[in-house]
């Protein structure tokens, strides 16, 4: 199948390409921008006036709920819901039931997302056995199945010691890990930010010391194995300051943030919303900001959905006991268009944070429309409108804090390995 | 973001908590518990108004004292009074708490007295009879976890206004577990509301809920300074489960730096009003002399508290 996307505004931050020119696809590999191959026919003209193309999203934190969390989401749901909201490889946390931390699992979901033929999907193994912080998981033999980091996803890891050991072991073969600081004591039983709103609803609440404690303990880790880190979901002002130093000394250390977050306050909890229920918790407004500002300047490299669809059953119940998490994969691109339009960030800027840099810690050669690259493409209309509604997310989890808000951008066109698997 | 327990015309239709009610909504409920106060003191203590309504009492959480009240307040308004203890039924057997109330309103409820563990559950209540089409159905929140319990807040604000006419010119200091106290909360909003100009709150660190100064409090950790001139002192109940742990060394301790005792309250105003919203803990927050003595309002509390309750169920049931 040979495709030309005609007249679109080719954005490609990988490669700092910005610019209107013919895209060439061809064989799986994007085959050419500007002037066309020799002898050039293409099966497909499509034209792009208007809309930008770009790399295909890739998003670091996306729940598909499999194994055995079907009642909430299948592979089938999600994988439509990425690609309609033109994510074109992502990873997935390990808590499933049984958690990624076998081989077998973890070759199963990569075979059933295979077969599905739509986003490539990257496990993150899990650090632990059963996520129970006791005991590591083969992690060779997981790196081997296809797992692109380890993770203990939102489950704290209570013994720092095999926190410091899990960092050596990796740090000895060269294995990431991605961990989401969160002091297990601090934030006992907690739903919500310590701050004003808590206080307010009578919510208990997660100190944003629960964040940076941790966070310090983790940094302090790292730089003694040298073990990659990559810094999950910061939530609050302090994080930033203490990736921002630890990044200034030189320590090999990235952070991402969820889109969430760059939008949302505490605040917006409002009568007890149970879709603003997340984790970490919504801080304050100050926090907002200072996230911002951190992915702004580089400080946080990337920009995930932490995408969590969950069953109406386990969110109609008082917002405490209520199952956190909101659906994201469609609204990482609107979300992120939003944040640059309304902090004047520039467009391939914006996109590098959903693409090329995501693209470091997956590897596999994604986020880039190279000549000779595979051609995962996302082609959108940043000037669409559309609003965020239950009928119109294709995920199976409709919770999402952003419900009756309109945003701007509209994925038009998904292309994965040359293949369009999503046209909108 | 509309008021959920406001109609169009922004007249109450569910109680859930006193934060954000207009200072006249709040008026005109406890202008209309003031004649129901003297029906108390008649041979005859019933009137017509809830006649052929149906109140359910249900209790997530145990309470005799508040469930009482509120079914002495339902009958003598003439209502149907259904008690349910449904932590002990249903939610058992995996009932969702919605499939609960959608149950009950099928056997025609009119008003539901909602108390739950969890902060929150009576909204979630209110709002999916709201967004179902049964808003004819009416929710009174009567103590949802830490967050609000505002038939206390309001019999506490019936009381001070009782006996002080007045809140414009008031110093009101409540003491204790503010943290986990959701009378404290529903106090709080309704004095603040009302134009009280001094609002404190006395307890240690560990009792105080962060930036409870946000709520329009001033902060005190000594409890003589934080006395000094109140015209009203609300102790709050500390919880048998407090008092050992993280929170507190000891009951003893707790009561030696936060204790209402005589001597302490020399310091406030000397027509001072003492309240507790009950069930005290005579010697761990306030000493027998001060719940017994002569400006303890704590029995006079519970006399309005039913006064209170049947005005909020007639206010609600007429919109």
């Amino acid at each position: 199948m040979k495709i030309e996307f005609a007249n679109g505004r080719i954005v490609d931050p990988a490669n700092g390409v910005d610019r209107i020119a013919p895209l060439y696809v061809a064989a799986g590999r994007v085959a050419a921008i500007g002037n066309a191959p020799a002898g050039w026919h293409a099966n497909r003209v499509i034209d792009a006036s208007g809309l930008v193309v770009a790399p295909g999203l890739i998003d670091i934190s996306a729940r598909l709920r499999e194994p055995g969390l079907e009642y909430k989401a299948t592979l089938e749901s999600e994988m439509a819901a990425a690609i309609a909201g033109g994510v074109t490889s992502l990873a997935c946390p390990p808590d499933t039931d049984p958690p990624l931390d076998e081989p077998g699992l973890v070759e199963m979901l990569k075979h059933r997302a295979r077969s599905l033929n739509q986003a490539h999907v990257h496990p993150i193994g899990a650090l632990t056995v059963q996520l129970q912080g006791k005991a590591l998981t083969e992690m060779g033999e997981l790196v081997e199945a296809g797992c692109v980091a380890f993770s203990h996803a939102d489950v704290p890891l209570v013994d720092t010691q095999l926190m410091w050991r899990a960092m050596q072991y990796a740090s000895t073969f060269g294995y990431a890990l991605w961990l989401r600081p969160s002091d297990p004591h601090l934030g006992r039983g907690g739903v919500a930010h310590d701050g004003e709103v808590a206080t307010r609803l009578g919510l208990a609440g997660i100190p944003a010391l629960a964040e940076t404690v941790a966070l310090s303990t983790i940094l302090s880790l790292a730089r003694d194995t040298g073990v990659r880190i990559h810094l999950c979901r910061l939530s609050c002002a302090q994080s930033v300051e203490l990736v921002r130093a630890a990044k200034r000394d030189g320590v090999a250390v990235s952070a991402d943030v969820a889109v969430h977050h760059l939008h949302l306050s505490d605040v917006d909890i409002g009568w007890f919303d149970s879709d603003a229920h997340l984790v970490p918790p919504l801080r304050t407004t100050r926090d907002r900001d200072a996230l911002r500002a951190g992915i702004a300047d580089g400080t946080i490299d990337l920009i995930c959905s932490d995408h969590a669809p969950v069953d109406e059953d386990s969110k109609q119940v008082p917002f405490a006991e209520a199952e956190p998490g909101a659906t994201g994969l469609e609204l990482l691109l609107p979300l992120t268009l939003k944040w640059a339009s309304e902090d004047q960030i520039a467009l391939p800027v914006a996109l590098a944070k959903i693409t090329s840099e995501p693209a470091r810690l997956v590897g596999a050669g994604a986020g880039d429309l190279g000549v000779g690259c595979i051609a995962d493409v996302c082609v959108f209309d940043p000037q669409a409108w559309w609003r965020v509604e239950r009928s119109a997310l294709r995920s199976q989890g409709k919770n999402t804090p952003f419900l009756g808000l309109e945003v701007q951008g509209r994925v038009r066109y998904t292309l994965v390995a040359g293949q369009v698997v999503h046209e909108g | 973001m509309r008021n959920p327990q406001l109609n169009a015309n922004g007249e109450l239709t569910h109680l859930l908590t006193l934060e954000g009610l207009p200072s006249d909504v709040i008026r005109n409920i406890l202008d209309t518990a003031d004649p129901f106060v003297s029906i108390a003191e008649r041979e005859v203590k019933k009137v017509p108004l809830l006649r052929g309504k149906a109140v359910f009492n249900l209790f997530f959480e145990n309470s005799t004292r508040t469930r009482t009240t509120f079914e002495i307040a339902a009958k003598r308004l003439s209502a149907d009074v259904i008690n349910l203890n449904v932590g002990a039924s249903s939610t058992s057997k995996g009932e969702t708490l919605l499939d609960t109330v959608d149950n009950l309103v099928a056997m025609d409820a009119d008003i539901f007295v909602v108390r739950h563990a969890q902060s929150g559950a009576p909204h979630l209540i209110a709002q999916h009879l709201n967004t179902h089409g049964r808003s004819h159905v009416h929710v009174i929140n009567a103590g949802d976890g830490r967050h609000a319990h505002p038939t206390q807040g309001l019999l506490d604000l019936y009381t001070i206004r009782h006996y002080k006419r007045e809140f414009r010119d008031l110093k009101v200091a409540i003491v204790g577990d503010v943290l986990h106290s959701r009378v404290a909360r529903s106090l709080i909003h309704g004095l603040t509301t009302l134009g009280t100009p001094e609002v404190r709150v006395i307890g240690p660190m560990t009792l105080l809920p962060a930036k409870v100064e946000a709520m329009g409090v001033r902060v005190f950790h000594d409890m003589r300074e934080g006395l000094a001139g109140c015209d009203a002192v609300v102790m709050l109940r500390l919880q048998s489960e407090r008092m050992k742990g993280a929170l507190l060394p000891s009951a003893g301790e707790f009561f030696k730096h936060y204790g209402l005792t005589q001597k302490k309250l020399t310091l406030a105003k000397p027509d001072v009003i003492v309240m507790h919203p009950g069930p005290m803990n005579r010697g761990v927050e306030i000493d027998s002399a001060v719940a017994d003595g002569e400006r303890s309002v704590i029995l006079p509390q519970v006399t309005f508290g039913i006064a209170v309750r049947m005005a909020v169920m007639s206010i609600v049931a007429g919109n």
